[in-house]
């Protein structure tokens, strides 16, 4: 969910329990705004991923992504397969049709989906605030051009495009896949920083750096930026989001890379084998689960965030 | 055309044009900067597929003219466009020799019927659950539960579908796994066969409802806040009359309106999720046509089916845009006319 979505005002909720010493507790809580609870528990599940990748290449066998690694079809640990056959800890979670270790394609699979969206993100986020800052404060025609051209590109679904880019290059890489997905990742923040810089570019501290003979760059960088980072990292948050589901989107597919595992590669192997008919439910299910908690930890960040920078949010 | 200003609606309209013509560039630069020439790849599928058929040498030789090929780019490319504007996107090479616009034409109506049923319940609910998110009366348990639920929204309908697919299908056998209506009925303006496809539609239509509502749900609840503070609501309350038909009469009503407009912006994201429900559910609409043609590397429907859904996508915007100040008179364009 975008910031815009989300920071509508909050109800007045606390009236209805006048329960002082809870009050009294969260008051003192939120003295340290940074100590917020989505926050924490989005920021939470964000590193459970990130550790997941880097702690289960140190203990967990990396290579047991390829065909053939395993028995088929195998139970995760404590549960039974179709054929009665036990799952085994040698693969905790579960094989695949093709023995692949459903763990160790969890291992490499989520952060690579995780570094998909994070790239295009932080591509979109820096085109877009170049972008946004040279048409608020610039204006004119070019900030004719940008609005125009931001307008029209929002309005194209961005799956649609980048299945004709992928189905015609074939096989592409993470990056690759990335930068594509950054075509259409730019739009949103562009049209939030060209608002923010339109209304900032006649208050005190920007006029008083102008008359200094401070230049464009110096304004629009060094004094205005710092002030929409709470803007920019709400935007950047729900950018990710938008550019994992962009990804997913295009591996359930098929397309993107096929030689790298992804969580969207591993559910798109799944449908196909038909592993919902054949009740495979770890291969499909788990890195569902896992790109759910993605999201949903996304999303508590972007919460976290709205109301560490708008106090008026924040429940007492 | 009295409340719409003339250049209100130039300006949108000159954006839905610069919208369709900058995807439909798209989707014809794209290809062309692929190492592989897709006219190739595609004549000698053509030229496969229709190995069997009579006259497919004249088909291929009309086509080739019609495309150009031996022309200039910018010749093929003016030839592209006033085929892609007239809504001939050439023929499919997996099932030569049957139109692209064939194909879309069969799977336009489940796509559009699926979405439209889809937006209607997940309205009418977010809405709903949105005023009760605000509206003092609520009992104490929904105030918890609406937005425990809320955390859903941020997942693509594409996991929800399939927790849906095993949770009532698999596992309780309640829905049918996939497709549009079931093998042994036949297709027409019979009980069985509308019974089936509804069947058949509601989980597709589900994993989108429980993962959009929310969208609804939080602009209701910020636009039901500030309504509970205008005057005409206080003055209901003070006249005694009964909160449910506060709630409904008075709140909702004047709440619901500018839902509209945040409508327009979702669009986009909305059928891009349906293309891939559709996908997973192999269900018969475009996102079934868009992945068999991927599969089969068919490049005039993947980029006919892209077209028409950037086509249809825009025109939904223009709507909606052209569409509020008639569904909401105190919305008015820019200060002008009026």
């Amino acid at each position: 969910m975008t910031g815009r979505e989300s920071s509508a005002p909050e109800t007045s909720a606390p009236d209805a329990d006048g329960d002082s010493a809870r009050r009294v507790r969260r008051m003192r809580r939120f003295d340290n705004p940074w100590r917020n609870p989505k926050l924490i528990w989005g920021a939470g599940l964000l590193l459970g991923i990130v550790a997941l990748g880097i702690l289960g290449r140190l203990f967990w066998d990396a290579d047991l992504v390829f065909t053939g690694a395993g028995t088929p079809r195998q139970a995760p640990a404590g549960f039974e397969n179709l054929r009665g056959q036990a799952g085994s800890w040698s693969h905790p979670f579960g094989t695949d049709v093709s023995g692949k270790d459903i763990l160790a394609l969890l291992i490499v699979g989520a952060p690579n989906t995780l570094y998909v969206g994070v790239l295009a993100s932080l591509i979109g986020m820096g085109v877009g605030i170049f972008l946004g800052f040279s048409a608020g404060f610039i204006g004119g025609r070019l900030d004719d051009a940008i609005r125009v051209g931001s307008d029209v590109m929002i309005t194209i679904p961005p799956l649609l495009i980048l299945v004709v880019a992928q189905a015609s290059f074939g096989d592409i890489g993470l990056t690759a896949m990335a930068v594509l997905i950054a075509g259409f990742a730019w739009q949103s923040p562009t049209r939030l920083i060209r608002a923010q810089a339109l209304s900032m570019r006649e208050s005190g501290y920007v006029l008083m750096a102008r008359l200094s003979g401070a230049s464009t760059g110096h304004i629009m960088f060094r004094e205005m930026l710092p002030n929409l980072v709470p803007y920019l990292f709400g935007s950047f948050i729900a950018n990710v989001t938008t550019s994992i589901v962009t990804a997913v989107g295009l591996e359930v597919l098929g397309l993107g890379p096929q030689r790298v595992p992804t969580l969207g590669r591993v559910i798109y192997d799944a449908i196909n084998s038909g592993a919902l008919i054949q009740n495979l439910w770890w291969w499909w299910g788990i890195p569902t689960v896992l790109l759910a908690a993605m999201f949903i930890g996304l999303l508590l960040i972007n919460l976290g965030l709205d109301e560490v920078s708008n106090p008026r949010l924040r429940r007492l | 055309m009295g409340r719409v200003p003339l250049s209100y609606l130039a300006n949108r309209l000159a954006t839905l044009v610069l919208t369709v013509f900058i995807a439909a560039t798209l989707i014809w630069i794209i290809p062309r900067l692929s190492p592989i020439d897709p006219a190739d790849v595609m004549f000698g599928r053509m030229a496969a597929g229709g190995g069997s058929i009579e006259n497919s040498e004249a088909i291929l030789r009309g086509l080739r003219e019609r495309f150009g090929l031996d022309q200039p780019l910018i010749v093929q490319y003016l030839l592209y466009l006033r085929n892609t504007f007239t809504l001939d996107f050439g023929i499919s090479t997996a099932g030569f020799p049957t139109p692209v616009a064939t194909l879309v034409a069969n799977a336009l109506p489940w796509t559009v019927g699926l979405m439209l049923f889809s937006l209607v319940v997940t309205f009418f609910i977010g809405n709903l659950l949105g005023a009760l998110m605000a509206w003092e009366r609520t009992p104490r348990l929904w105030r918890i539960a609406i937005p425990a639920a809320m955390v859903f929204t941020s997942i693509p309908p594409i996991l929800s579908g399939l927790l849906l697919m095993y949770g009532f299908s698999t596992q309780l056998g309640l829905f049918p796994l996939t497709g549009a209506y079931g093998l042994n009925v036949e297709p027409g303006w019979t009980m069985d066969f509308v019974r089936s496809v509804l069947h058949h539609g509601f989980l597709p239509a589900m994993s989108i409802v429980v993962v959009t509502f929310g969208f609804w749900a939080l602009g209701m609840r910020g636009l039901m806040i500030t309504v509970q503070g205008e005057d005409y609501a206080v003055l209901a309350r003070a006249k005694g009359l009964r909160p449910r038909y506060i709630l409904y009469r008075y709140m909702i009503r004047n709440a619901i309106l500018p839902q509209i407009t945040a409508f327009a912006l979702k669009i986009g994201l909305l059928v891009a999720g349906q293309v891939l429900v559709e996908r997973i559910f192999a269900y018969n609409g475009m996102g079934k046509l868009l992945y068999d043609a991927i599969l089969d590397q068919d490049f005039p429907v993947i980029q006919g089916v892209s077209f028409v859904i950037i086509l249809m996508t825009a025109l939904a915007v223009f709507l909606v845009d052209l569409a509020y100040p008639f569904i909401d008179p105190r919305i008015r364009h820019g200060g002008a006319g009026a």
